[in-house]
């Protein structure tokens, strides 16, 4: 059916809500691409098939990521007129005594996570709470709120409103919760100044690193010259460690399409390419069963709801190029050709794709345009800090406890990032630092964790935001190896059009791998230094001028460790492989052999029930014998 | 494998002639052939109205582009960064042993297997994660993969 005024909308809005909260009981399964890394689908297949069995009377259906990833498989339960509950790490096994509780006992008690009293529903006039009854008792009062979990307290959901909520490839699920009500807002009631106007007032800044102010751009780009026009969505999510616009795509595929439209009016284009990565098959289906669904309710094509504004969407897969993440070599990529990047003259607002005004933003910029339009630029710029206004999803991940996605204000410092919302190091090792920024970021030591989270602070610490990877480090992560690895990442990815990135990247590769194996000496530290401020200086685009950040942030920060490499031939952390030995620890091996079974090489002798021991001429220190051993007995030196 | 006439017919149908659909076009004949051969890619080229040249260059730059037969499970190891601290590389020593694999990539003898280096799955909660065909797997260790390796060779 066609949506063409606010009627329409709000029929279908109508029918979407009673398909959110049905007067059955709903299942929900979060089938994102972690969800299903983690066995999503069997999970859901098994409820499926009980349901059907049993002949159950409700719904089971499926949803994007909560975030909650290192609780994965989730299962979300919703009787009618009760609060929701999320149960974790949902394993086919679980599944079946999960079924049979729930109905003997309605709500099952085992693998409890939490549960959701309130649904927010941010963008549609306010919260709905679940039930009518004044307390919960028993039981039920016992589960803890969404917002009492030390993962979500601080958190913060504006691009990742549905996220989690909905099923994504249900348009009346994404129109029930205030989905396209900004877009109809700004189609009939505002002009295109107006809505660029509010953009700027909010003071949204790119969320794909750059942390350029996205109504400034819009403007420049409606100010140029030239048609047609056109806007771009990058989801071409390259960083290493981040994941963010996956999930957003992968949950709520049409909060993106509705930022582009509300985007493509404000800024006169008719037409617009969503750039995305070939390596996230699901987020790329999701993207186009949205795409089919926009169009056929009419939210894509010609005189949207009668204003005679006319928008289409086209999808452009990726081929697999870190740099493409970088505007000018996006739209050569677009174009048919290698994604090579250009020098910015002149700016892609004013010539990008075809020679035309093109305006390129990340998928967290687009799907946090929906909330700016519907709640007003005030509302929103009373969220975060004065310099980065709103939210951020980030990526937390690495060691560290609760891993996953969450959106929290600009401002939030990393110590509560780390400690209170990510439950600190596993084990009872130490935190060391933190990576942010992908390859073009860097690394923040323990020292500086009060530094509040925004652009400039990051900035100023030598790092950048970038898309919002955060690597949480602990003593067992070598610096010297994680530069060595971004480089060796960004020498992989360079396109190879200029030298300092081309040939210097390799050459400060070639001295990491030096100090990586013992060798190399202190004035060598230095030439690094002034190679990386070359690279910086000379390269044309982002990627290489950002490359050495890895290395000069951890030089800056963590120099005693690359001089531990050079002077003692130790690695701190013990984790270069040419400066450890494996050896077994006689007083607690046990013989049982197992070590001796795994190693590949074979090094390892002994007999049953006797110490094993180590032939260091054969280890190849693969580590196969520490993962195997259940007595901690493997030590590493 | 030979390139049948048919089954390129097929994809350059969905394309309109146009140089913009080079990406996707070569995208689509490596999902057919499990690689670009090259009689292929002049015929994309001739099809899209791109000097075959620019052909070249396209699918030597992209890395989801191989001029090689591929093996017939693709193995990918994602090496991002929260996967490499948690020990994705000696994940892939290990894949790359069991599959004899001489160089740090390719594809086994008998093209059963072709194993890659990724630059991130975007599963990093999950790490090490690989990818076999469009199966992922999560919170590998070097049994894991192992086992992996065996459980595929069965199929």
């Amino acid at each position: 059916m066609k949506i063409t005024n606010l009627e329409d909308l709000q029929k279908v809005k109508d029918a979407g809500l009673a398909s959110l909260y049905p007067p059955k009981p709903k299942i929900l399964v979060g089938m994102a691409t972690c969800g299903l890394a983690a066995g999503a689908q069997q999970v859901y297949d098994l409820l499926r098939r009980k349901a059907e069995a049993d002949a159950w009377d409700g719904v089971v259906e499926k949803t994007g990521c909560i975030g909650f990833c290192y609780k994965e498989p989730l299962v979300d339960l919703i009787w009618p007129a009760s609060p929701r509950l999320t149960y974790e790490l949902m394993t086919p096994k679980a599944v079946e005594s999960f079924w049979e509780e729930m109905n003997s006992i309605r709500y099952p008690e085992k693998r409890l996570l939490g549960r959701i009293d309130v649904d927010e529903m941010l963008l549609d006039g306010g919260p709905r709470r679940l039930y009518r009854r004044k307390q919960l008792k028993g039981f039920l009062a016992s589960v803890p709120l969404y917002e009492e979990l030390d993962f979500f307290k601080m958190q913060r959901r504006l691009a990742m409103r549905n996220c989690g909520f909905i099923d994504p490839d249900n348009l009346e699920h994404y129109i029930a919760r205030g989905g396209y009500a900004a877009l109809y807002q700004a189609l009939t009631a505002m002009t295109p100044e107006e809505v660029i106007e509010q953009i700027i007032a909010s003071g949204l800044r790119g969320r794909g690193g750059g942390g350029f102010p996205t109504g400034v751009k819009w403007q420049s780009c409606r100010k140029a010259k030239g048609w047609p026009k056109y806007v771009l969505c990058n989801a071409d999510e390259g960083d290493p460690g981040a994941y963010m616009d996956r999930s957003l795509i992968e949950g709520d595929p049409h909060s993106i399409l509705e930022g582009m439209l509300i985007g493509g009016y404000a800024i006169g284009a008719s037409e617009g390419y969503i750039y995305v990565r070939a390596e996230y098959p699901l987020a790329v289906k999701t993207l186009q069963n949205a795409i089919f669904a926009a169009r056929e309710a009419g939210f894509l094509g010609e005189n949207l709801f009668g204003t005679g504004f006319n928008f289409d969407l086209k999808i452009n897969l990726g081929g697999g190029a870190f740099v493409c993440g970088e505007s000018t070599a996006l739209m050569a990529s677009i174009e048919g050709h290698p994604g090579e990047p250009k020098a910015k003259y002149v700016h892609t607002v004013e010539k990008g794709l075809w020679g035309r005004p093109s305006n390129l933003n990340n998928v967290e910029t687009w799907a946090n345009v929906p909330v700016i339009i519907g709640k007003g630029a005030d509302w929103y710029k009373s969220i975060g800090t004065p310099g980065s206004t709103g939210t951020k999803i980030f990526s937390l991940v690495g060691q560290v406890k609760n891993v996953g996605l969450v959106e929290v204000p600009m401002g939030v410092t990393i110590k509560d990032m780390v400690m209170a919302i990510g439950g600190g190091v596993p084990g009872d090792r130490e935190f060391k630092a933190v990576q942010t920024g992908g390859p073009s970021g860097g690394c923040i030591p323990k020292e500086k964790w009060d530094l509040p989270i925004d652009f400039d602070s990051l900035w100023e610490a030598g790092s950048i935001m970038g898309s919002g990877g955060m690597i949480v480090m602990d003593q067992s992560t070598c610096m010297v190896d994680v530069a060595k690895y971004f480089l060796d990442f960004l020498m992989d990815e360079s396109c190879g059009k200029c030298t300092p990135c081309r040939l210097g990247l390799k050459r400060m590769h070639a001295m990491l791998e030096e100090f990586s194996r013992g060798q190399g000496t202190l004035e060598d530290l230095d030439e690094l230094t002034s190679l990386a401020q070359a690279v910086q200086d000379a390269s044309l685009c982002a990627l290489g001028g950002s490359a050495p950040n890895p290395v000069l942030t951890t030089l800056r920060y963590f120099r005693e460790e690359y001089e531990a490499h050079i002077l003692k031939k130790q690695c701190p952390a013990k984790v270069c492989r040419d400066l450890i030995t494996f050896t077994v620890n006689p007083e607690l091996c046990s013989g049982c052999t197992l070590c001796a079974r795994e190693c590949p090489a074979g090094a390892i002798a002994g007999a049953k029930k006797e110490a094993h021991r180590i032939n260091p001429a054969l280890c190849i220190k693969c580590g196969a014998c520490a993962e195997a051993c259940k007595f901690g007995a493997i030590e590493i030196c | 494998m030979s390139v049948s006439f048919g089954r390129m017919e097929t994809i350059l149908e969905r394309y309109p002639p146009s140089p913009e659909h080079l990406v996707s076009a070569l995208q689509e004949v490596q999902a057919e052939f499990n690689f670009i051969p090259p009689e292929a890619l002049t015929a994309v080229c001739n099809h899209l109205g791109v000097p075959v040249a620019r052909g070249w260059a396209v699918a030597t730059f992209y890395k989801s582009f191989s001029l090689e037969p591929k093996g017939e499970h693709d193995v990918c190891v994602c090496m991002g960064t929260a996967c490499h601290v948690k020990g994705a590389t000696n994940v892939y020593d290990k894949l790359r042993r069991d599959l004899e694999i001489p160089g740090s990539e390719g594809t086994t003898g008998d093209l059963k297997f072709s194993l890659n280096k990724v630059r991130c799955l975007g599963c990093c909660s999950m790490g090490p994660v690989a990818r076999v065909d469009d199966e992922i797997h999560g919170n590998l260790n070097q049994r894991k993969a192992g086992q992996l390796v065996k459980d595929y060779r069965k199929r």
